[in-house]
């Protein structure tokens, strides 16, 4: 196991509204899967950590505390991605600073580039997901924090988003992610943390495969 | 003022409450079931318009300063009221009362006093038969914009919520991601006043001015009262507007950049 690898993102006593306190640490390079039944809590977890709701306890990114940097500046580093992403403008295109590096980056997620100026609304549930998670990964978090992010995606595609996502993984970033597909877990994560009612069940964090 | 004001007596206005009673009529002999609520909403204005005279009629007796300021008041908490009665999703706490009012009465107090001070320069200033149907007007259309605005703003921040906390999670302050929807919601509050203003003269005329000029003013005068009205109204629309959408998106936002729509009660 790479205990030696320097924490990334270290989180105590995490709690809020539904979530009984946390702790979780992730190295450099280091997946960790979030299991568990619907309303078990994953969600409000990783929202949490990304401080999109109203939350307490500690977290560090890199040692230095989330508490002493603006909002906006931790969420670029330790960003969100939700399971049903939200659009302002009509085609993806525009929801993108610089659509060309985001373009070079759809075939990898078996998506054709010109998705990228269709209308938003000719495009399906699971492409736009995946152009959504394109938007989080051109900005290079340091922590990628993705609530289902092959839900209702086929065996390949789920490879394919795989692949990108251990990519990042090789590249130093952190991963924490939500699924309901077990074997997927345990390809890509080196930790599971299970969560039942709101809070980690004790003894069934597992290690590496 | 000339001669040519037409004073009308009180059997004027029982011939024309006949229209009211044929409409009830109309409602009774379709099986519309709608006479009531017209007849109810008639009376209602006899009784208010009957007190509200009265009112008056006391106030330009007396021309007290603590008077007509108090009137002042109690016409600022209406609207206030009237403004959170339109909201379909009210602020939890005294934010559902505070915001709209707080507004209302910023705006209304800002512009009837600029506009006693400087432009109508009645003597005193404060006086109530310029001071109250001035402000009247003002409120009315103010509270209207503001109601609209608060409303298309909770409605469309509600609505475009996945759209706010993707860009709140992707990094973006909370002044970019609710920018969007506070220039919509103060746009949609403006829209009566814009319309009211480009309608004017050609579709519409003003019932301010058609009051003066059935009371023997030269149209001209009329009209440039008329105008003068207008800007007061658009001033203190577009100030109590920009207001209330500002610090009601504000509120909805904190200081972490969340959206925050706990601070709504659920509709």
């Amino acid at each position: 196991m790479p205990i030696l690898a320097p924490i990334m993102l270290r989180v105590r006593a995490l709690t809020r509204p539904g979530l009984a306190p946390v702790d979780l640490d992730l190295t450099a390079g280091e997946a960790v899967a979030l299991l568990g039944p619907s309303g078990s809590g994953k969600t409000l977890l990783l929202r949490a950590i990304a401080d999109l709701d109203p939350n307490d306890g500690e977290i560090s990114l890199e040692g230095q505390n989330r508490s002493t940097m603006p909002a906006p500046v931790w969420r670029r580093q330790v960003t969100y991605l939700a399971a049903e992403p939200g659009w302002w403008a009509s085609n993806p295109a525009a929801h993108f600073a610089d659509p060309d590096a985001a373009r070079a980056l759809l075939p990898r997620l078996k998506l054709n580039p010109a998705l990228l100026d269709k209308p938003l609304t000719e495009l399906s549930t699971g492409e736009r997901h995946r152009i959504a998670l394109v938007r989080v990964l051109i900005q290079e978090p340091k922590v990628l924090l993705l609530d289902e992010p092959t839900s209702g995606l086929d065996q390949d595609t789920t490879r394919a988003v795989e692949a990108v996502l251990r990519d990042h993984l090789a590249h130093g970033a952190a991963l924490l992610f939500s699924t309901h597909d077990e074997e997927l877990a345990a390809r890509l994560a080196g930790h599971r943390v299970r969560l039942a009612g709101g809070r980690v069940s004790v003894g069934e964090t597992e290690a590496a495969s | 003022m000339t001669a040519s004001y037409l004073a009308l007596s009180w059997l004027d206005l029982a011939i024309a409450a006949s229209l009211i009673l044929l409409n009830g009529a109309l409602s009774v002999w379709l099986n519309l079931k709608l006479e009531r609520q017209f007849l109810i909403a008639a009376v209602r204005m006899c009784v208010q318009l009957g007190l509200m005279g009265l009112v008056l009629k006391a106030l330009f007796a007396l021309v007290s300063p603590l008077l007509t300021g108090l009137a002042v008041l109690v016409m600022i908490l209406f609207a206030g009221h009237e403004i959170m009665s339109r909201q379909e999703r009210r602020y939890r706490g005294p934010w559902a009362y505070g915001l709209g009012t707080g507004a209302v009465l910023f705006a209304g107090t800002l512009v009837i006093v600029f506009a006693l001070v400087t432009q109508i320069q009645a003597d005193p200033w404060y006086h109530p038969r310029y001071a109250i149907p001035l402000l009247g007007m003002i409120l009315g259309n103010t509270m209207t914009g503001i109601a609209i605005g608060l409303n298309t703003l909770t409605e469309r921040i509600a609505r475009d919520r996945a759209a706010i906390e993707t860009m709140l999670a992707l990094g973006e302050t909370r002044g970019t991601a609710r920018r969007p929807l506070a220039r919509a919601a103060i746009k949609k509050g403006r829209i009566p006043i814009v319309n009211a203003m480009s309608a004017a003269g050609v579709v519409s005329l003003p019932g301010m001015m058609t009051g003066q000029i059935l009371s023997g003013v030269e149209p001209i005068e009329a009209i440039k009262y008329q105008v003068l009205v207008m800007f007061l109204i658009a001033g203190g629309t577009g100030i109590g507007v920009v207001l209330a959408v500002h610090a009601g998106a504000a509120r909805l936002t904190d200081a972490r950049h969340r959206l925050r729509l706990d601070r709504l009660e659920t509709a």
